[in-house]
């Protein structure tokens, strides 16, 4: 097996039990804006998309790569916009009196 | 700047961005911190972003710069949605993540099909497969969420067996490409077949199982993410996906217990069409209603409310409704609390984030462990659009299709209140013996005109 697949095994594993601890503390009252936080930072597949189509190898992989950038990065932006806006919403009875 | 330092620079902002990440979701952990996880995570995702536009494979930054654009003016709109409508924006968020980590493979694969070694092959084939079913697996998910497509579960006699051998057959080409990289070929067909069985994957899956499939298509988009982070040698990417993909599993187990369903059940059971034929026996029974202004006495005499409300009363808009007879019954020094069932609304969290618009205070939310307790001190339990999730028989009646399932405890309160348009039985076909219970009182009518009509008994009757 090649040591680039090991190196990343060896993070997946560790981000994998992470994920999993901090995602089991996060309150059940936050699970969507949880999920589409989660759907914004995944979009950071917009990096691998932007070399891909700035690489400029053959026009099917700079015209794949580039629809790639664009629904990632529409992931990013509209992910983080409608979590700050759930965010937002969520007020206790004290911060809600004037 | 030499080129191996620019390189470095690049790759440290990655790392930074991956602390950020991960600080995002252990913010998260409170409604308190989590604007801050928020930010956080913006600002991470932005110093990679601007990092990788340094980057000198990239050469050509017209069409990336169009691209972005465009991106941002799909996501802008895609951010804005009205609240009832976030589970489905949320399957189409899954459907392009995964449609952008299946486009780069199939790039990968384009650029690299010389010499690609058998091992790269092979993670290329499950990255494309898994991204291409869970882009087409969304879509329709999406699909039905929007009701474009129909909520019930569309199934035919042999399914199963036909779904799981067009993933066999995506499987199979791909191991023929591992074995012989020269049938190029066969690749778009690989594509195609994974794309199909993500059609099949969930069209038998019904309205209800929306918030287990909406986890696991989440779980899928993030694995595939980190399978492209393996393909790339990019540990963001795995990183990213890994934070994803764990997120997605956690809430579909947290679904499946609540449901008390496994998940291939939930895949392969088509829940909805096989009990309904049970429970029909049930002979005609009577049951007690009353009009908004007996309810409304009953409420303002009461110390203790809890509020149930389910799917229903998102459909019927009336979470604004429920607001003001919050408010009412507030200002008469009741004390009124939510009790949310982990399955109520389309998604997971999806009604606390209804009630949190409607400005109901977050810390009155309490889940179904938390609430559980707390009914037999209860004064009334009303349940507005909910049904199998208050319905004792989960308790106390093996033959029940849903025996077994965790409910809300809403006939262990004094008095029941059921807002409900009729007597027809809920999503799964299944009898709710909590209406004909004694202390029960049916009050039948659209549950936003309804609740209502108990505001204005409510706040005529008394000042104003």
């Amino acid at each position: 097996m090649p040591a680039d697949f090991i190196s990343s095994l060896f993070v997946f594993i560790l981000a994998a039990f992470l994920g999993l601890d901090l995602i089991k503390r996060v309150s059940p009252l936050l699970h969507t804006p949880l999920m589409s936080l989660t759907n914004a930072l995944d979009a950071i597949v917009v990096v691998a998309a932007i070399i891909i189509a700035g690489r400029h190898e053959t026009k099917l992989s700079t015209l794949l790569g580039l629809v790639a950038v664009a629904a990632s990065f529409s992931n990013m932006v509209g992910g983080f916009l409608i979590t700050d806006r759930m965010l937002h919403m969520f007020k206790t009875a004290k911060a809600k009196k004037p | 700047m030499s080129p191996a330092t620019l390189q470095q620079l690049i790759d440290f902002s990655y790392i930074i961005a991956v602390i950020g990440f991960i600080l995002a979701l252990k913010w998260l952990s409170s409604p308190v911190s989590a604007m801050r996880g928020v930010l956080i995570g913006e600002i991470a995702s932005a110093l990679a972003v601007a990092a990788t536009l340094f980057d000198p494979q990239v050469t050509h930054y017209k069409w990336i710069i169009i691209a972005l654009i465009i991106g941002a003016g799909v996501g802008v709109p895609l951010g804005m949605v009205k609240m009832t409508a976030v589970p489905q924006r949320t399957a189409l968020s899954h459907a392009f993540g995964a449609m952008s980590a299946a486009l780069i493979g199939i790039a990968e694969y384009y650029v690299g099909t010389a010499h690609l070694t058998k091992f790269e092959m092979a993670e290329i084939g499950l990255e494309v497969i898994i991204g291409s079913l869970t882009f087409t697996g969304s879509i329709i998910a999406a699909g039905k969420l929007q009701e474009i497509l129909p909520q019930r579960p569309i199934t035919y006699r042999g399914q199963n067996i036909v779904s799981l051998s067009v993933l066999g057959t995506a499987l199979a080409l791909m191991v023929i490409l591992v074995l012989h990289p020269g049938y190029t070929h066969l690749f778009p067909a690989m594509v195609v077949v994974a794309l199909i069985f993500g059609i099949m994957l969930v069209t038998p899956i019904g309205g209800a199982d929306m918030p287990t499939v909406i986890s696991l298509l989440n779980s899928y988009a993030g694995f595939s993410a980190a399978l492209l982070g393996f393909v790339l040698n990019s540990k963001v990417l795995v990183v990213a996906g890994a934070l994803d993909g764990a997120s997605g599993f956690i809430l579909s187990v947290i679904m499946c217990k609540a449901m008390n369903r496994s998940f291939t059940n939930v895949l392969f059971g088509a829940f909805g069409q096989v009990q309904a034929s049970s429970g029909k026996a049930a002979e005609e029974r009577t049951v007690r209603s009353a009009s908004a202004e007996e309810a409304a006495a009953i409420l303002a005499a009461a110390n203790k409310v809890v509020i149930a409300p389910g799917y229903g009363m998102a459909v019927a808009q009336a979470q604004h409704k429920v607001r003001e007879l919050y408010d009412a019954l507030t200002k008469r020094g009741v004390d009124v609390k939510f009790a949310i069932h982990p399955v109520a609304g389309r998604m997971p969290g999806h009604m606390n984030v209804l009630l949190a618009e409607a400005d109901i205070p977050y810390d009155k939310l309490l889940e179904m462990d938390e609430i559980n307790g707390e009914f037999p001190q209860t004064d009334v339990a009303l349940i507005i659009g909910a049904n199998d999730v208050t319905n004792p028989a989960a308790r106390t009646d093996a033959s029940s299709p849903i025996f077994g399932m965790p409910i809300l405890d809403v006939d262990k309160a004094r008095t029941v209140m059921v807002i409900k348009r009729s007597m027809a039985a809920g999503f799964a076909g299944i009898d709710n013996p909590l209406y004909y219970m004694d202390k029960t009182l049916m009050l039948f009518g659209d549950a936003k005109n309804f609740v209502g009509n108990i505001v204005r008994e409510l706040t005529g009757s008394g000042h104003t």
